[in-house]
């Protein structure tokens, strides 16, 4: 490939068409179609055993797709090997060769490329992680934020166009991790590549990412800028896997040229129609806990306010910024409400009898029903799987 | 003050007047029996090595004298020291070749799923199973029926069929403990299957492909039974050993297995030596 010899200029379109990944027993991704613009911070977001890693496995050439195509920078690369494509992959376990230096580590892709001045690029590389001092260093003497940003140097060392990070802060505490983020973000502004990121975590996937897909049993449920998804959540699932989310059901009763009414537990709850995605029938519409005002007195109605209650305040939790509330509204169960501490202290306390109120243009209307049971169906994960053929044997051996 | 320095001293009373006891009891007992199997194990290695310098006539069993001749002439025995070359290239040879098709066996049976791979696996545990007399004849029988004519090659090709099942178990587990990703991260580096290979696996298998090699090297080396089934003409230093026993073992061999004992401890303090200096070198760059 004349393309390998030389660093990528600028990062490169990603796209898969019709991508289906079939294991033994199990499907990981099924007719996955998406496009990730040059130059971009995207980032795939899921539960463990959505076909995440699979869909980062096959971008790599770690996996065969079982259908369809990958294309980079508009080239069919379906068919190529992992070591002929213009991808480097920062790995959840690091992967560095304990038996090399850290220079070597990073300087192991320049050398198999045969590109000129390999020890100098990969110095270069080591200082933009902050770590030359320690190069000739073995990877076992390093502490895990280093090794991470080692195999972040590594990879970015060969300018691939496409960067791709699978869980790579998974192993890191809290502080570390945020520091990475902020460096990682940095440095994909800075060298303009494109990065796609597998995560589970979904604030991670908001602060770094300039789109987020959450993906769900093989598919990808929403794509788009975060405060898009968190704001306008399409489906049950995005609702409650980005963030928290009140979610009602009920029957649309009214519907007017800006905005449905649906019926939860007795009020008419206001929705405006383009932020609803069903307009008939019973549909499940939501609000955000932080959206929610709490209430020690009935509000007046107005129009662009909803109103429930009154209930009672059953759970305080004090977080330091904000307090979480959990108010019990009769005939329609628990609703959470984030208040920020505007005051010493909680507003009100456990078994107050409280309503709550938000503005109608904050609600939304999804397009499913949230599923009974798990909020996290990960059926297709190998430990469900086992988990469903135990319970089965178990059947099996009781029932003869 | 005072109550509470007594209240402080009455518990660990108790373990202290009923520990002196046991520990004089373990304090004599062990070392004795430590030193008695020692010397049970070492009796026979120290009278070879002795033995190597007596200035014996034709049997070597009664204590003529001391001399360095037999260190000094050791292939002036007929027989001896071309014995012990065929079982140095024995054992090379099919260190070697059990070495690099174990190493393979052992990477496909952990790496890879295929048909008939779990009996394969077991299958491998055969030859280690086996009495080596079985095996001999067996192969022996094998040989007779395909009309192969007995000598080093057979030889050579029985010791390789029995090594690569310790090599395989030995690799074995040297592989499952490698990280998969380090191959992925490997061809993810622009490296092909072959430089992988080169630059990742085998460099990192290499302990354990060096340590199975080792036990090949000793297997061959002092096989007898399956070698004496299918050497035909051909002697190896163990075969010599055996048929010189009936007239009385030479000094000459005392010398060449005193050698060989020296050489292995050697080895293994250097091995030894050079680790602690390396693991030193690492706590210091720390």
């Amino acid at each position: 490939m004349k393309t390998m010899s030389t660093f990528a200029e600028a990062g490169a379109d990603l796209e898969f068409v019709d991508i289906s990944k079939r294991f033994p027993g199990f499907t990981a991704i099924e007719n996955l179609n998406l496009t990730i613009p040059a130059g971009s911070f995207f980032a795939l977001l899921g539960p463990s055993g959505c076909g995440k890693t699979t869909t980062l496995r096959l971008v790599a050439g770690l996996e065969e797709p079982s259908a369809g195509r990958i294309l980079i920078g508009g080239n069919d690369v379906t068919n190529t090997k992992s070591f002929q494509r213009p991808v480097n992959t920062v790995f959840q376990s690091y992967a560095l060769f304990p038996h090399m230096t850290i220079l070597e580590n990073v300087a192991f892709g320049l050398r198999r490329r045969k590109i000129d001045d390999p020890l100098g690029k990969a110095h270069e590389a080591l200082r933009l992680v902050e770590l030359d001092h320690l190069a000739a260093r073995r990877p076992a003497q390093l502490s895990g934020g280093q090794q991470q940003r080692v195999a972040l140097a590594r990879a970015i060392v060969n300018r691939p166009a496409l960067l791709l990070l699978d869980e790579p802060l998974g192993a890191l505490d809290l502080k570390l991790r945020r520091q990475m983020q902020l460096e990682l973000k940095s440095i994909q502004t800075e060298i303009g590549l494109t990065f796609l990121h597998v995560t589970h975590d979904q604030e991670e996937a908001m602060t770094m990412a300039d789109i987020v897909a959450v993906m769900n049993k093989g598919e990808i449920e929403q794509m788009g800028a975060p405060e898009q998804l968190y704001e306008l959540p399409r489906t049950a699932f995005v609702a409650n896997f980005l963030g928290q989310s009140n979610l009602f059901t009920g029957q649309v009763t009214d519907s007017g040229a800006d905005s449905i009414t649906v019926d939860v537990a007795g009020r008419g709850i206001v929705v405006p129609r383009t932020r609803a995605q069903r307009h008939a029938g019973e549909v499940t519409i939501g609000v955000r806990p932080e959206k929610l005002l709490l209430h020690t007195e009935a509000p007046t109605t107005g129009a662009g306010i909803n109103i429930l209650g009154p209930g009672r305040v059953t759970d305080v939790s004090f977080s330091g910024v904000s307090t979480s509330y959990i108010v019990q509204i009769p005939g329609l169960g628990a609703v959470t409400v984030f208040a920020q501490n505007m005051v010493f202290g909680p507003v009100v306390n456990e078994g107050a009898e409280v309503w709550v109120s938000w503005t109608v243009d904050h609600g939304f209307g999804l397009e499913d029903e949230p599923t009974t049971g798990s909020r996290f169906p990960a059926d297709a994960s190998t430990s469900a799987i086992a988990i469903q053929r135990r319970a089965a044997l178990e059947t099996e051996l009781e029932g003869a | 003050m005072t109550a509470l320095r007594s209240d402080r001293k009455r518990p660990p009373a108790k373990p202290e007047t009923a520990r002196p006891s046991r520990r004089r009891l373990t304090g004599l007992g062990l070392p004795i029996y430590v030193a008695l199997a020692l010397v049970f194990l070492l009796i026979p290695i120290a009278y070879t090595f002795v033995f190597s310098f007596n200035d014996s006539v034709k049997s070597n069993i009664a204590w003529r004298g001391f001399t360095f001749e037999k260190w000094l002439t050791v292939c002036n025995e007929p027989g001896l020291c071309e014995a012990f070359g065929n079982s140095i290239l024995v054992g090379v040879v099919a260190t070697v070749l059990a070495t690099a098709l174990g190493t393979a066996i052992a990477i496909a049976l952990v790496r890879y799923r295929f048909r008939f791979r779990s009996s394969i696996s077991l299958l491998l545990f055969l030859p280690m199973a086996t009495p080596e007399v079985v095996l001999g004849a067996g192969l022996a029988a094998q040989f007779l029926a395909l009309g192969t004519q007995k000598g080093i090659v057979t030889v050579i090709l029985a010791h390789t069929m029995f090594c690569i099942s310790f090599v395989v178990v030995t690799v074995k587990a040297r592989v499952a403990s490698l990280d998969p990703a380090l191959e992925e991260a490997g061809r993810d580096l622009y490296g092909s299957a072959a430089q992988v290979f080169w630059r990742i696996t085998f460099p990192l298998l290499l302990p354990g492909i060096l340590a199975a090699a080792l036990l090949s090297f000793a297997l061959s080396f002092d096989d007898f039974i399956i070698t004496n089934f299918n050497s035909g003409a051909v002697d190896t230093f163990p075969k010599f050993i055996y048929i010189a026993a009936a007239r009385g073992i030479p000094a000459e061999a005392n010398v060449i297995a005193s050698a060989v004992f020296i050489l292995a401890i050697l080895i293994v303090v250097v091995a030894q030596v050079s680790r602690s200096a390396r693991q030193k070198k690492l706590a210091k760059l720390n």
